[in-house]
């Protein structure tokens, strides 16, 4: 299984959508500029990195799975078996214009770390996750007790590749204590549908079931 | 009975399946006059050595496979490792066993012949036709022994390259090998990156380590203790060094496999027998299985020959060549490469290749790469391995498709 698979599957969603792009994939490709380099962290099977391509950008992406690399390769796309935790360090400064991270850095063992190595790799990163914030999550641990679980997060608390959960305003937390500079930030709704865009935090980190980050360096460039 | 049998009777095991006995002879006339075809080169056309010698006149023995499409983009350079030779999908001249790469190669196969001209050229040093140290050297009308000189990885490619420009090939439209040939494939990409449209690179490093030159030098070791290579110029007298080449071979057979597959296959099984003989007989399984890899290789591979090609890849190291930075080799190249490792492969691990992929990372080439989970060690490129194979056609049907190479049965 592909990572993105495992740790959001968005299959409700594709079947919402009359394009064959995820919704959350054209939004990322929204965000980045035409003709720049780009690398896809924890690439799945490669479908984002074929929305960019098609669009003029040369991807490059990681996957932990040998089967998301073997269909990747299929697409004729560049695709490096690797793990975002251990791999990212052997990048060179600034290698990328772009280095996303889809769904993935809840997965993460160090989301501190990936996250300062992907503004290191690429001059701004993308990074989208569930937000831990979302109502619904909310309502299942007050009410009901227990760790919460959706269609898009199946997992059981014993059995989830998901360690680091967190909240879109932990998010935003964390990108002001290192530093980096919130170039764009949108919440999606359950049907991956931005919230409005005038609305408080607040707003967003209970009704965004997911965040979508761009972000880039603070300060004088590097 | 050659090789190691008819000398030692502690080698006689009937867990060696019967087979043909290959006079010395058969082997020796492959290396002046290979059953495939020959390029000769003149001596208006040397072979400029990284020893400093020009080598003229020399030969390349090649086979061909499939046909060469009129634009000439299908052709596919097949690199053979340290004991293979051209053979790569044709019964053996020698040993009349199956082509070394026929899990790859052939009908249906990731290099299927119906679309892709397919050549695998014995490298030079070789003892399958290609000139080397078993050849005659035309200044003494003997064979050349030690006076051939000091061979390289990049001395293999420069004379495939000139075989390339003799079938009037500009591009190839991939290079594939692993192991040594794997260090072919990447002497190429770091050599010629224009005409290297895809790179398939499996099980292989950017220099050879420690640990691997260790094994080359014991194997050396091993063939110069023995009598009868006599300073190399056993040919003169008709003999062969057959005991100290066949624990070359035994040695580095060991490090083909793993400890996993050497378990899986023999365990501590007794061979034909229940109770240990105690005697140095060949009691176990693995003792009679290395005995007979020694035995058979010797009856096709010449003594001197293992010593140059040993060495050629105890020498290879792409960033030595390139101010000790290996991303230097490789800046602004457009080839597009698929790098496969295998998890219990120890020669060549994985953490070779890792560092191989960092590097075409850090000169922003197109690169894949794939770890592969088997048991089977070093020799799993070799062998069948579905995982491999899929990641190689995926490879090779999508670069064939930005090639504009039509797909397979079209």
């Amino acid at each position: 299984m592909s990572m993105q698979q495992q740790v959001l599957p968005l299959n409700g969603l594709a079947g919402a959508q009359p394009l064959a792009y995820r919704a959350d994939h054209l939004l990322i490709a929204e965000m980045v500029e035409r003709g720049s380099r780009v690398l896809d962290v924890g690439c799945g099977d490669g479908d984002l990195l074929q929305l960019l391509e098609s669009r003029g950008i040369d991807g490059r992406g990681i996957e932990l799975s040998r089967e998301g690399v073997n269909r990747c390769v299929g697409k004729g796309l560049a695709v490096v078996q690797g793990d975002a935790d251990t791999d990212l360090v052997n990048y060179p400064d600034d290698a990328f214009d772009y280095v996303i991270l889809s769904q993935t850095l809840q997965a993460t063992r160090q989301p501190r770390a990936v996250l300062e190595n992907l503004l290191r790799i690429g001059r701004r990163a993308i990074v989208t996750f569930p937000n831990f914030g979302f109502w619904r999550l909310r309502l299942q641990l007050l009410i009901g007790g227990h760790m919460p679980r959706t269609e898009n997060l199946p997992f059981t608390w014993y059995d989830t590749p998901n360690i680091h959960f967190c909240t879109i305003k932990d998010f935003v937390q964390l990108c002001d204590e290192i530093h980096v500079k919130m170039e764009r930030a949108v919440a999606l709704d359950s049907y991956a549908r931005p919230l409005r865009f005038n609305m408080p935090w607040w707003f967003w980190n209970m009704f965004g079931e997911q965040g979508v980050f761009l972000l880039s360096r603070a300060g004088k460039g590097r | 009975m050659t090789g190691l049998t008819s000398k030692s009777k502690a080698a006689k095991s009937k867990a060696v399946p019967s087979r043909r006995t290959i006079q010395p002879e058969e082997r020796s006339h492959e290396v002046d006059h290979p059953s495939s075809q020959l390029a000769m080169f003149g001596a208006d056309q040397p072979l400029r050595l990284d020893c400093g010698v020009d080598l003229a006149p020399f030969q390349i023995a090649y086979q061909t496979y499939g046909e060469l499409n009129a634009d000439k983009s299908n052709a596919i350079l097949v690199c053979h490792a340290l004991t293979g030779d051209q053979h790569v999908a044709n019964p053996h001249p020698v040993t009349g066993k199956p082509g070394w790469w026929e899990t790859l190669v052939g009908p249906g196969r990731p290099l299927d012949p119906a679309r892709y001209f397919i050549i695998c050229s014995n490298v030079i040093g070789g003892c399958m036709g290609s000139t080397g140290p078993a050849s005659i050297n035309p200044a003494t009308g003997k064979a050349f022994g030690l006076d051939f000189p000091i061979i390289t990885v990049p001395d293999m490619v420069r004379a495939q390259a000139m075989l390339i420009d003799r079938l009037g090939i500009d591009t190839l439209f991939a290079v594939v090998g692993g192991s040594m040939g794997g260090m072919q494939v990447l002497q190429w990409t770091a050599a010629y990156p224009q005409r290297v449209f895809a790179a398939l690179a499996i099980a292989c490093a950017t220099r050879h380590s420690a640990q691997n030159i260790a094994f080359h030098e014991l194997g050396r070791q091993a063939v110069m203790a023995d009598p009868d290579w006599d300073h190399g110029r056993y040919a003169e007298k008709g003999i062969h060094p057959h005991r100290g080449l066949a624990v070359a071979r035994m040695a580095a057979h060991i490090t083909y496999l793993s400890d996993a597959a050497l378990h899986r296959k023999f365990g501590r099984r007794m061979q034909d027998r229940e109770l240990p003989t105690f005697s140095f007989d060949a009691d176990f399984q693995v003792e009679s299985y290395l005995r007979y890899q020694g035995s058979s290789f010797v009856e096709r591979f010449d003594a001197n020959s293992y010593l140059y090609l040993t060495r050629a890849m105890d020498y290879f190291d792409i960033a030595a060549d390139h101010n000790g930075v290996l991303a230097k080799a490789f800046t602004g190249i457009k080839t597009r490469f698929c790098v496969v490792s295998f998890t219990s492969d120890w020669l060549f691990p994985t953490s070779e290749s890792r560092a191989l992929v960092h590097a075409l990372n850090a000169s922003n080439a197109r690169v894949s790469f794939a770890e592969i989970e088997t048991d089977k060690g070093h020799d799993a490129f070799l062998l069948d391995v579905p995982e491999f194979f899929e990641i190689a056609s995926a490879f090779l049907d999508s670069a064939g498709h930005a090639r504009g190479l039509t797909a397979r049965g079209e």
